[in-house]
This record gives structure tokens, sequence and C-alpha cells, in this order.
């Protein structure tokens, strides 16, 4: 038996709201979040406070496809244990 | 630094390919509810959770879209990148281990029966169905969620909404249309070649737009060379991560 109110309507749509985003942007993905603030910090540290435009043209696509990687190895692994 | 990347012929295609690929998927996803929904408890009510999403869906967009203007455009485009690549890499991700055989493929027959043996299971089937208008609505509603943010997100950082948004439209009507006709037939659809050419291509636009965001100046000098240039680059990656996990061990079936 649960004593807890019903919450009302705005707080449930802006909770469903929260819940998409989240789903939405983590899911069962949580590396690839996580993977792309990294992308983000290192390419402003790099391109705008270090100012080398042609390591940051390569160095990005390289992270993104270390990203992907990373994740789907991950996934390469869960599947084989 | 401005630079359009979908000013000229070739980048308006990639564009437009990335949009009503993207579209045609989701489209087909909710399409395989709706039906479920209407020919298991009525397509009355059905119908009516289908149109209530869309209203609430059109409602969000006029109350976000015209906000979206008015933030500057390295910060959007740097949102937006970041949106992109995650949502990118999330596809291109799923496609990859659909296509080793490490995940189970997309099956619209499968989801469609599921559908309808849950709509089955539960009791009653009253003129206003609230089960039936529930499901339609939230299968509508989450779709076309995704529909709208990659509408917006290509869309306003290409400076093509006009473009993006009829290229929607015509993704939407003709696989509706296409849905209608050949009614539960959706698997035959090819959701995971599409699914890998839209990753790859959201990849692209979400490293283009974060490197613009983030004052990079690619090279070349024209914008859409280099979004092909990406295009190829992650193609490549995304063929040679399928051979090296088909070759490295046989598949093993994993839930989805």
């Amino acid at each position: 038996m649960s004593n807890q109110p019903k919450s009302s309507l705005p707080v449930r749509l802006l909770r469903g709201f929260a819940m998409f985003w989240w789903d939405f942007l983590v899911g069962d993905t949580p590396e690839l979040f996580v993977a792309t603030l990294v992308i983000l910090g290192v390419t402003a540290v790099v391109s705008v406070a270090a100012h080398a435009n042609g390591v940051a043209v390569v160095l990005l696509p390289i992270l993104v496809i270390l990203a992907l990687s990373g994740s789907v190895a991950r996934a390469v692994r869960s599947a084989r244990r | 630094m401005v630079s359009i990347a979908a000013s000229s012929p070739t980048g308006l295609a990639v564009l437009v390919s990335a949009v009503f690929l993207a579209c045609a998927v989701e489209m087909v996803e909710a399409l395989t509810i709706v039906l479920a929904v209407g020919k298991t408890r009525g397509w009355k009510s059905a119908m009516e959770g289908t149109g209530a999403a869309l209203v609430v869906l059109a409602v969000l967009v006029a109350i976000f879209g015209p906000s979206l203007v008015k933030v500057p455009i390295d910060a959007l485009r740097l949102i937006i990148g970041g949106v992109l690549l995650i949502f990118g890499m999330q596809w291109l991700r799923k496609a990859i281990l659909r296509s080793s055989g490490l995940k189970a493929m997309h099956d619209e027959d499968a989801i469609y029966a599921e559908t309808v043996a849950e709509l089955e299971a539960a009791a009653g089937r009253p003129d206003r169905d609230r089960l039936a208008f529930v499901m339609a609505f939230k299968g509508v509603f989450l779709e076309g969620l995704e529909v709208v943010i990659t509408v917006i997100t290509l869309g306003t950082s290409a400076h093509r909404l006009g473009v993006a948004s009829v290229t929607a439209a015509i993704a939407l009507l003709l696989v509706g249309i296409v849905g209608a006709i050949v009614a539960k037939q959706l698997s035959a659809v090819p959701e995971n070649a599409m699914k890998m050419a839209v990753g790859v291509m959201l990849v692209a636009y979400g490293t283009f737009w974060t490197g613009e965001g983030l004052k990079v100046r690619w090279p070349g000098g024209s914008s859409d060379v280099m979004l092909l240039v990406l295009v190829g680059i992650y193609l490549a990656v995304t063929w040679a991560a399928i051979a090296v996990i088909k070759r490295a061990a046989r598949p093993v079936e994993v839930a989805a």
C-alpha cells in the first residue's frame, strides 16, 4: 500500500519530458554521452585555447572514431560474455 | 566565419538524404504501432491517439521552434553538433552490431505481433478505448519527437529549415501511404541499411557542426567537400568494424 500522493499533471509531463531526454541522450550507451562531452572539451582546448586548428581538424574525427569503436567493443565484449 | 554546409547541390543532397531516411525510419516504427493498435482495438481510438500526439508535437514545435533562432549561431551549432554526435553514434553502433550478427535485426513483424498480443490480453473493448489511445499516442509522440529533433537540428544548423521540413513531410507521407497499402508488411523495409546510412550522415554532420561551433576552420574552403570527406571516413570505419567483428568470432545473439 502506498501513501504517496499522486503527482499533478504538469509534474508528470515534466518528468516524462526529462525521461525522454535522458533516454535520448544517455539511454543504454552512457559511454557515448560521456565520450561526446570529452570530445567537445578536448577540441575546445585545442581549437579555441591553443589555436591549433590543424590539430583540431585531424583530432576531432579521430576522437569520434575512438568513441564509437570503444562503445562497439564494449557491446561485443558483453555479448560474448 | 560562416559556412553553410547545405548551400551547394552536394551539401543539399546530403541534408535531404539524412532527413528523408531518418524520418522514414521513425515513421515505419510509429506506423507499425498504430497499425497494430488499429487492427486489434479498432481504428477510432488509434486515430484519436495519433491525432492527439500530432497536435502536441505541433504545439511543441510552435513554442520552441522560433526561440531557437535567437540562440547565437556558434552556441547553437555546438549544442546541435553534440546532440547529432550522440544520436548518430547510437544509430551507427546499433547498425554495426546488427550487421555483424551480434544484435537481432529490428523486426517490424515481431513488434507488430508483440503489440497485438499485449492489446488482446487486455480485457474489454469499450467504444472509447483508453489503452488503444495511450498506445497510439505514445508510439506516435515518441517517434515524432525524434523526427522533430532531427528536422530542427539539421535544418536550423544548415539554415535550411524549410527544406528539411518539406523533406520530412514527404518522407512521412510516402511511408504513410505505402504503409496503409501494404499494412503489416513493414518488415520488408531495409531498416538497418537505412539506419546505417543515417547514422553515418548524422555523425558526419555532428562532427562538422561541433567543429564549426568550436571555431575549427575546415580545410578545402568549401564546407560541403569536408562533409563528404567525413561521410567517406565514417562509412569506411563502419564497414571495417563490421568486417573485423564478423571475422573475429561466430555471431552470438543478444537481446535487443
